[in-house]
């Protein structure tokens, strides 16, 4: 067998997944906590001020990042539920059920620093615009798999019910990125591309694509980390975590 | 047997439903005490009430709707018919499809037909009502279908309460903004022909997709 294939197999079993999160949450968090303080660092000292908005449009550093999270955490949670109801691969259950809440704390960061900077700006903390609505809609939608996941009581048909709505919500994700192009808009348009020239000056892009690449990391770092104790939780009961428990297993 | 099977369920429906006649008006009364006292609340003033009594009465359906959701499937869960659904010869999103009609016919329907009478309590203007009819008629069988998947989401809890609210609240606001919004649009005396086709899309989409994923979630239900 293929390696790559070998190991993909490997990782579903309980006890590797255990060892493997153990081994890459710390170093996770710790890239992702370095880059992200590149980024801040950067962004507040580095960049200069914005002709119009001055120091203000510096929380952009934290809002698009976030607001980009928010989308791929709930496409990847959906990706995974879809593994999970086709195969029944147990370890997709929990892995999409652990980028839940990550997802809806990213999506409630977009929110609150979207409308801090609204209020200076905009001169309103909230307007029901398309972009904002739809956001908020999808913060509903995180904590609708949250509930479900946690109202159910038998674990696997929670997760695969969970996951369902997820790839229901899915669905969702195409109008939140396309809002700000369907419907007019208080929220601005599209100002940042990977592929093409962005509509930003190029001095204010570096930060940006840190705090992109640190909050990828960080968010790998805290899906390990809850996936393994769900994982812990689930199998509690099983001799491998006895031993675990009683740290009679040899160090690794 | 996909037309027989059809007939059957509904014919059962229909008789359960007039052994208990009084069930059926529940959604529409609620809605009338919904109107009654927003009526109240904004003081019973003509001019107040004609501005809001379409988006009042959208809302008050939609609200009916919520409240009647939780009857959809738990009657059928609960003397374990679901399970029969699961073993019949038809696909259970066709028997989904069928049972999601009667509830649309049972609970949305007198809604509709009472829309008018709880217009003019509104104050609702003459030319806002076509279109609010309308509306509704798109709108509600829409609203019964994705509400079918939360049902069946919800199936397997003996008591579902705030989630079944949860749940269908992020999947219900477009289909609100669409259909208050078509009301809106026609008061200011535009074409309202584009929020309406967009609820005949949403419509069209939710008669393939959404009975296939209720189906789905109640053999995860089950099982």
């Amino acid at each position: 067998m293929h390696p790559l294939v070998r190991w993909f197999h490997q990782l579903g079993s309980p006890p590797y997944f255990d060892r493997f999160a153990a081994r890459w949450t710390p170093v996770a968090y710790i890239a992702g906590i370095l880059v992200m303080a590149y980024g801040v660092w950067a962004a507040l000292f580095q960049v200069p001020a914005d002709y119009q908005q001055g120091d203000s449009f510096r929380i952009l550093y934290i809002h698009v990042p976030a607001a980009w999270m928010s989308l791929f955490v709930f496409g990847l949670m959906a990706f995974y539920s879809a593994i999970a109801l086709v195969w029944r691969i147990k370890l997709c259950e929990i892995l999409a059920m652990a980028c839940a809440p990550i997802g809806a704390a990213f999506t409630l960061i977009t929110l609150a620093t979207g409308s801090i900077w609204g209020k200076p700006m905009w001169g309103t903390w909230w307007d029901w615009d398309p972009r904002l609505t739809t956001e908020l809609i999808l913060l509903f939608l995180y904590l609708g798999v949250i509930g479900l996941y946690n109202a159910i009581e038998d674990r696997r048909s929670a997760a695969r019910a969970a996951g369902l709505l997820a790839i229901v919500g899915v669905a969702l994700l195409p109008v939140i990125r396309y809002s700000v192009v369907w419907w007019n808009s208080l929220h601005q348009g599209q100002t940042i591309s990977l592929f093409g020239k962005s509509h930003m000056d190029a001095s204010m892009l570096p930060p940006l694509f840190a705090m992109i690449v640190a909050t990828k990391l960080w968010f790998i770092g805290s899906l390990l980390a809850r996936a393994r104790a769900d994982n812990l939780r689930r199998e509690a009961g099983k001799d491998w975590v006895l031993r675990l428990a009683r740290g009679t297993e040899a160090s690794r | 047997m996909m037309a027989s099977a059809a007939r059957a369920l509904i014919a059962r429906d229909a008789r359960l439903l007039w052994r208990r006649r009084g069930d059926a008006l529940q959604p529409a009364l609620f809605a009338l005490l919904v109107v009654v006292l927003f009526a109240l609340a904004l003081g019973g003033e003509a001019r107040a009430l004609e501005r809001v009594a379409a988006p009042v009465l959208w809302l008050a359906s939609l609200l009916a709707g919520l409240l009647a959701l939780d009857t959809l499937f738990r009657g059928d869960a609960e003397d374990g018919s679901l399970e029969q659904w699961m073993l019949a010869p038809v696909p259970l999103s066709w028997l989904v499809l069928v049972r999601t009609f009667m509830h649309w016919a049972t609970t949305a329907l007198p809604l509709l037909i009472a829309t008018p009478v709880l217009g003019e309590l509104l104050h609702l203007p003459r030319a806002q009502l076509p279109v609010l009819v309308g509306s509704l008629a798109l709108g509600t069988p829409l609203l019964s279908l994705l509400g079918a998947v939360v049902a069946a989401l919800t199936v397997g809890m003996r008591r579902s309460g705030i989630l079944v609210a949860l749940l269908a609240l992020p999947l219900y606001v477009p289909v609100l903004v669409f259909g208050a919004g078509s009301v809106a649009v026609a008061a200011q005396g535009l074409d309202a022909t584009a929020p309406l086709l967009l609820l005949g899309a949403g419509l069209v989409l939710a008669l393939v997709l959404a009975p296939l994923a209720a189906a789905a979630a109640i053999r995860i239900a089950l099982t």
